[in-house]
């Protein structure tokens, strides 16, 4: 097994534990750290496709990717943490309510 | 670079997701010019739009470098019909509905943040119709949920921070799932280009697992039945003029981005009972979203359910283009159901939010005898509902006569009974609403006057899904600009 194939299936790994947490876990802020262990493991598989060139210098379009992809992750992760802010100041939990659209 | 190349209509792309973006900027730092400066982009980028569409129109798709930068490093902006028309469409739609938020926010505390907010979900979304390669699109997916979520969190309520907080989990999950997807057609062909993916993929595990896996993120975000369950309270409980940009837009973007990967890059690999299976998922949105719709008790969360169903019949574009024969009807119908559902469901939700503008409240029942009050509004409402059912002569009805053609030339007599089944479920929802509305009521209800121009709008964009009707061969040939089918 090369380093790239382990990288790539520790990200694969990394993505299923972040999804299965987000749905299972209901307080707000575990959700919004699952979301973000499951956009590591993105990240992580794109680092390893970067090893595929043939040569001894890694191919720059899949770091430009993981790094655009971290800006957007930080905006996405503040958003998030100012709604639950905002959620728990309203409410008084860190939680969803109920979905009961009237 | 001089001045005279920046002013080229090549450029005319980058200056269409520019304006938009300066505007937000301007703004939020300029708070006190925040109303003129939103105004301003919205009478200026609808006519660099039509100049754009002009473009197309005469010497086919436009391509640009930003920057000079050229792919997979740079950014890749593409623009050929169907591209045109969807900023045609987001520009009338932002337009009219700019002059409406003007009117109903002022006063209003949501008003500081709105339109700097407003100008980057138009931003996002011109970029996103522009976008010519997987990975921008993702970029550009994730600024207009980014920028949506926050607006529906602009209404103070806890049910509204709930419904945002919801509805950012999961534009951020199927974002997520897209970007897996994006990462495996890469490490698979070495592009990013939607049009050279078009060439150089061949059929192999990696590719099946990519479309799955953005097929299942795009349905999320476009929340096709089963996955529609975070859309109604998000957009019943946004305020109106976000209600009805989310449900004329926002939820077609991420269609949009499914039908353009589905059309370049996966049609080959496909096979029937996939297609079959996006069609089934679809009915079952018209039918649980219609039947959702008329149990509503609120205005707003009845016309929430009304774009559930609507969805539904995008999706079946999918089954209905399958076979050969119906394929470039069944793509047009498709289009036309984008369009002018995007006219009628944002004139709906206009009037829905004038109804509640002036009484306070959407409960229904206490709707008596309201098209006496604002009958500019409700004359709107009609007309829009006229598209939504798909009534001759409007846009909705030459969307599903299109498609009842594809379904008849390709075989699929199935899909007939479903659109009429789906017809006849819709109007019962909207009479449902008018019975109570066109009754006499005696009694005095308190009441706020409304601006003449929130009525005038919602009427506006009705009328433009009524004229879709009428220009159905113009809107076909724009379509057909620069090949995207």
């Amino acid at each position: 097994m090369t380093i790239s194939l382990l990288y790539a299936l520790v990200g694969v790994v990394l993505l299923g534990i972040g999804l299965y947490s987000l749905v299972t876990y209901s307080h707000l802020v575990k959700k919004i750290l699952a979301l973000n262990v499951a956009g590591s493991g993105v990240f992580l598989f794109l680092v390893a496709t970067a090893n595929q060139t043939s040569g001894p210098v890694p191919d720059p379009v899949p770091h430009a990717m993981v790094l655009t992809g971290i800006v957007v992750a930080i905006s996405a992760t503040a958003l998030a943490l100012a709604l639950a802010c905002r959620i728990h100041q309203v409410t008084g939990t860190a939680q969803l309510t109920k979905n009961e659209p009237e | 670079m001089s001045l005279n190349e920046i002013l080229q209509p090549v450029t005319l792309p980058a200056w269409i997701v520019s304006l938009p973006l300066l505007a937000a900027v301007f703004s939020f730092v300029l708070p006190k010019i925040r109303v003129w400066v939103g105004i301003f982009t919205a009478i200026i980028t609808p006519l660099m739009v039509v100049f754009l569409g002009r473009e197309i129109f005469v010497h086919g798709a436009i391509q640009m470098q930003v920057g000079g930068w050229q792919a997979p490093l740079g950014i890749h902006l593409y623009a050929d019909g169907l591209s045109a028309a969807m900023l045609g469409i987001t520009a009338v739609v932002i337009g009219f509905i700019s002059f409406y938020a003007r009117s109903y926010l002022s006063g209003d505390a949501a008003s500081r943040y709105f339109w700097s907010l407003w100008m980057f979900l138009w931003a996002s979304l011109n970029a996103l119709f522009l976008s010519g390669d997987i990975f921008n699109l993702y970029v550009t997916l994730e600024l207009l949920g980014l920028s949506a979520v926050a607006l529906v969190a602009l209404s103070p309520t806890a049910e509204a921070l709930s419904a945002a907080m919801r509805y950012l989990l999961v534009s951020l999950t199927g974002s997520l799932s897209y970007l897996m997807g994006v990462a495996l057609l890469y490490a698979a062909n070495g592009t990013l280009s939607i049009k050279l993916l078009a060439t150089a993929a061949p059929a192999s595990p990696s590719i099946a697992t990519a479309f799955a896996l953005m097929a299942a993120g795009l349905i999320m975000k476009s929340a096709l039945f089963p996955m529609h369950f975070w859309l109604p309270p998000a957009h019943a409980n946004a305020p109106a003029p976000v209600s009805a940009v989310l449900s004329a837009l926002v939820v077609k973007a991420s269609f949009y981005i499914l039908m353009r990967l589905w059309l370049v890059i996966f049609e080959p690999f496909i096979n029937p009972s996939t297609s079959q299976l996006m069609g089934v998922l679809g009915a079952g949105a018209i039918i649980w979203g219609s039947v959702q719709a008329l149990l509503a008790e609120r205005l707003k969360l009845l016309v929430a359910y009304s774009t559930v169903a609507q969805i539904g019949y995008l999706f079946l574009v999918f089954p209905l283009s399958s076979i050969s024969q119906s394929n470039h009807t069944a793509w047009q119908g498709g289009l036309y159901f984008v369009f002018s559902h995007a006219c009628a469901k944002s004139a709906v939700f206009l009037a829905a939010g004038t109804v509640i503008y002036s009484f306070g409240h959407d409960r229904i029942k206490e709707l008596h005898g309201i098209v006496r009050r604002m009958p500019v509004s409700m004359f709107a409402f009609a007309l829009a509902g006229v598209s939504l059912i798909g009534l001759p002569p409007s846009g909705g009805f030459i969307a599903k006569w299109l498609y009842l053609n594809a379904a008849l030339t390709g075989g699929q007599w199935w899909w007939c009974v479903l659109i009429i089944i789906g017809s006849l479920l819709a109007t019962a929802y909207i009479f449902r609403f008018f019975s109570r509305a066109f009754s006499y009521s005696p009694e005095v209800v308190e009441e706020r006057p409304v601006p003449w121009i929130m009525e005038w709008t919602a009427l506006g964009l009705a009328l433009c899904a009524l004229i879709l009707g009428f220009i159905a061969p113009a809107v076909t040939t724009l379509l057909d600009a620069g090949n995207p089918f």
